[in-house]
């Protein structure tokens, strides 16, 4: 327990991975990612209702990953939940043995598959972070004493490729001053324009403790890529990749953007441009000890 | 102003199964505006009722829609027609609808559905930029709302779905927390630019909101006790 947070405070290059609970009662292949990875990484986030579609709850398989021998990353919307929901949730959360908490704003209910949802949306992912860090010091949100605290290493994310970029900035500066331990990124892939948001990013966490992680979500294929490009706000997948992706034949797409990925790792541990990173493999699971394999990370299978 | 739209015609006719004789309503103030219950709207739809085979006994255009004194006033005044009435259609918002529902005890039918609060960019271009949250917080954000104009309402800046300046759920909408910072950066607030904002109190009204005393020093609200 705590080995994400431990990860982060050794000044080693932290690296998480990120399991999508399933639609529906059938866990297998959750299971065996989760057991695939929960030794290779630092983290492994549990993503909550995803793109605002319905899935298990991140709180039940974040305490699963606890009762594996993982470190759950358990990642918070306030689309689905008041302050009465968030914080009766982070309590159980707690009593699950889930220390890393991920608060975010959460995508809108319209881009998923309930689009009549009302989104909540009272807290605001600020005050999600400011509500962990109460309840931390032993009281809740109202100020009303709590019968033993918690104990959370909070975190948040950023989009570094956001257009404008100054807004989001200034969000991040909000989230760092409320108390954000660390930070996942949404997927980079343009690391010189990566390398100047850190740039600006460490101006705004100087004289913190703040850890960064990069996300990088594994290209599995042209046509996602550059879906990713036109259709996801805040993703920004560069020429030069398109063309690397787009010069093999479809079949070995998914290899190329595995060795995109690890190169990327490589680059962005060797040059100290960030604390680490997360890894995005959304669904290909299967594929990450390997990225972490081609990155060096971890030894390769038969070595050692 | 209070926009609407007109409801599909089938829906209303549905609804107005087994009533024969019709009143509509339309008002003269905002679904006058919007044009979904003023007099061109009220004849069109007496003429469409008729068409199929209804009895419309009295059509009027309420001064303003929502006066329920008013809307009283004139079913009082129309008594013998009105009360002739299986039902009464009602072309405008909501409210104008509770207004005819406190007029009457006859069935109540809806022409229009209420959308939101909006202010009138030019003729028929309509734009919710509040929504009557209780407590106006704007002065600290440019004098424009993020509660009504950020799709999820948030207090502390953009979220990830920013996108080339638009909102991640409508890309012909400006993403409101874009147009804050550019508003505050024009007036040179940066302490409004970097302060935290707590969240709203969602119960400073308690819905549905109520006004009971009213004088020239104090407006209480039904809540307050």
């Amino acid at each position: 327990m705590g080995a994400y947070r431990n990860a982060c405070n050794s000044g080693k290059f932290v690296v998480s991975g990120e399991i999508g609970p399933p639609k529906g009662t059938n866990v297998q292949t959750m299971l065996h990612h989760i057991d695939l990875l929960k030794d290779k990484v630092d983290g492994l986030n549990v993503t909550d209702n995803q793109s605002a579609v319905m899935r298990m709850g991140s709180l039940a398989v974040s305490g699963e990953i606890v009762r594996r021998g993982g470190d759950p990353v358990f990642q918070t919307t306030c689309r689905d939940r008041n302050r009465l929901g968030l914080q009766s949730d982070l309590l159980s959360a707690a009593f699950m043995g889930i220390t890393n908490v991920l608060c975010l704003t959460g995508d809108h209910p319209v881009v998923g598959d309930h689009k009549q949802a009302k989104g909540v949306f009272d807290f605001d992912s600020i005050h999600l972070i400011q509500c962990c860090k109460k309840m931390n010091e032993g009281h809740d949100w109202a100020g009303n004493e709590l019968d033993g605290a918690t104990d959370f290493f909070v975190g948040a994310v950023v989009t570094p490729e956001s257009d404008p970029l100054e807004p989001q900035m200034y969000k991040f500066a909000r989230k760092v001053e409320a108390g954000t331990d660390f930070f996942q990124t949404q997927a980079v892939y343009d690391m010189d324009n990566f390398q100047r948001f850190m740039d600006k990013a460490r101006e705004i966490t100087a004289g913190t403790n703040v850890k960064i992680m990069a996300g990088l979500v594994v290209l599995t294929g042209l046509g996602m890529a550059k879906y990713m490009n036109r259709s996801v706000p805040g993703i920004f997948v560069p020429d030069a990749l398109l063309e690397e992706m787009g010069g093999v034949p479809k079949e070995e797409q998914l290899r190329k953007g595995m060795e995109i990925a690890a190169r990327h790792i490589r680059f962005l541990r060797d040059n100290k441009v960030c604390d680490g990173v997360h890894i995005m493999a959304i669904g290909k699971e299967e594929i990450v000890p390997e990225i972490l394999e081609m990155a060096g990370i971890i030894p390769c299978r038969g070595a050692a | 102003m209070i926009i609407s739209k007109k409801k599909p015609f089938e829906e209303i006719l549905e609804d107005l199964e087994g009533d024969d004789k019709i009143v509509i309503l339309g008002c003269g103030e905002c679904a006058t505006a919007t044009r979904t219950g003023g007099e061109p709207e009220v004849a069109e739809m007496k003429a469409a009722l008729e068409a199929a085979g209804k009895e419309v006994v009295f059509t009027e255009v309420v001064h303003t829609g929502c006066h329920e004194l008013d809307v009283k006033r004139i079913l009082r005044l129309n008594k013998e027609k009105v009360d002739q009435a299986d039902a009464f259609l009602v072309l405008s918002c909501g409210a104008g609808t509770q207004a005819a529902r406190a007029a009457t005890d006859k069935h109540v039918v809806p022409g229009c559905d209420p959308l939101f609060l909006g202010n009138i960019q030019r003729s028929m271009d309509f734009l919710e930029k509040c929504s009557h949250c209780g407590a106006c917080v704007i002065d600290d954000y440019g004098a424009i709302c993020p509660i009504t104009r950020c799709a999820k309402g948030l207090v502390n800046g953009p979220c990830g779905g920013t996108s080339h300046g638009k909102c991640e759920i409508d890309p012909e909408m400006d993403c409101a927390w874009v147009l804050i910072h550019e508003q505050l950066k024009k007036e040179g607030r940066e302490d409004k630019r970097t302060m935290i904002h707590g969240p709203k109190d969602w119960n400073v009204i308690r819905r549905p909101g109520a006004v009971v005393e009213r004088g020239p020093d104090k407006l209480k609200m039904g809540s307050e006790k």
